[in-house]
């Protein structure tokens, strides 16, 4: 495999992984974690 | 203003433009949160539009669940594979914070270069704590969130933690150790260049597999190096820009292309340069 498509390819694996999770919901979740205050981010957690 | 400084300060405007935040000391809780964003921005930081992608990460592989995120590592695969680093350099706004850190005048000193190893195992406890680390229900924690981040205690941490009421009596000790972290890290910024993105930062470990390969990349023309070294001399990230152009540890922030006297340094997609007048600068200039 070349150097120059290796990076095609990742791109292509990234994008089929992106859309799995999407397909799988994962944007809520994220949503809902980020909505509300992290309290570990905080120090407090 | 450079090109670049231009656009870290639009990327940290854009990615915490949520301003009523600030005054409210709330966060924004729209649509926009089940959004990525491919930098280190802390999600609990009041105008963070987006989430940030470790926070996202962890929270989902600490859940009951303990489900690896395809939708975080395929968007951060799709920027890593693209640019490598790229969005370290030019949109990161905790990278920014540090890059105006490190303009105040003082001693520079150069990064031990074992350090810069550190961020992988820090990638690697980031993906694993939270699936093995678990509490009596079976649920892990952020624990590079919880522990580490700098960018939370900064971003969140402070405004939210200091400025709250409520949540002023439960700061307690684990605060105060990330407020030391973020302390230790800003004065460490003042000398070394970026700190924490060489050192602990998972994101940037992870972006930094791909640099190698990546769709677009520097490229030397070899025809036109004269082997002057300014390159090498001027890299922020003190990377040896002759002998690997794409080091790990770069992030693309295009000094080099830009003090090039003979433009033979490129970032594209390997399209190679054509041949140099001969009336441009000779070596020998060059050298001196």
């Amino acid at each position: 495999m070349s150097k120059r498509s290796l990076p095609i390819l990742f791109i292509i694996l990234g994008c089929l992984l992106m859309g799995a999770g999407l397909w799988h919901g994962e944007a809520g979740e994220i949503m809902l974690k980020g909505i509300h205050v992290c309290l570990e981010c905080i120090g407090i957690g | 203003m450079e090109k670049r400084r231009i656009v870290q300060l639009v990327s940290a405007l854009i990615n915490n433009a949520y301003f009523k935040g600030f005054a409210s000391l709330s966060i924004y809780q729209g649509q926009g949160k089940a959004v990525c964003v491919p930098v280190l921005n802390c999600y609990s930081c009041p105008g963070a539009l987006g989430s940030c992608p470790v926070g996202a990460m962890q929270s989902l592989l600490a859940s009951y669940k303990h489900r690896l995120s395809l939708y975080v590592i395929g968007l951060l695969t799709i920027v890593g594979a693209a640019s490598g680093r790229l969005v370290c350099g030019w949109l990161c706004p905790f990278g920014l914070i540090q890059e105006l850190l490190n303009r105040f005048p003082s001693p520079k000193i150069p990064l031990p270069g074992v350090l810069k190893h550190l961020k992988y195992l820090v990638l690697l406890l980031t993906l694993l704590l939270p699936v093995v680390w678990l509490n009596a229900a079976g649920l892990g924690s952020p624990y590079f969130c919880k522990f580490l981040c700098p960018a939370g205690t900064l971003e969140a941490g402070l405004p939210l933690g200091l400025l709250t009421p409520q949540l002023q009596p439960l700061l307690g000790s684990l605060f105060y150790w990330k407020l030391a972290i973020l302390i230790i890290f800003i004065v460490l910024s003042v000398m070394i260049f970026r700190p924490f993105c060489r050192v602990l930062c998972p994101l940037g470990a992870f972006y930094a597999l791909f640099n190698a390969f990546s769709l677009w990349r520097l490229e030397i023309a070899p025809e036109r190096c004269v082997s002057c070294g300014i390159c090498d001399n001027i890299c922020p990230m003190e990377i040896a820009v002759t002998q690997n152009p794409n080091d790990r540890e770069c992030i693309r922030c295009m000094r080099c292309i830009d003090q090039c006297p003979q433009k033979a340094i490129a970032f594209s997609r390997v399209i190679p340069l054509p041949a140099l007048p001969e009336r441009d600068l000779p070596a020998e200039e060059c050298k001196s």
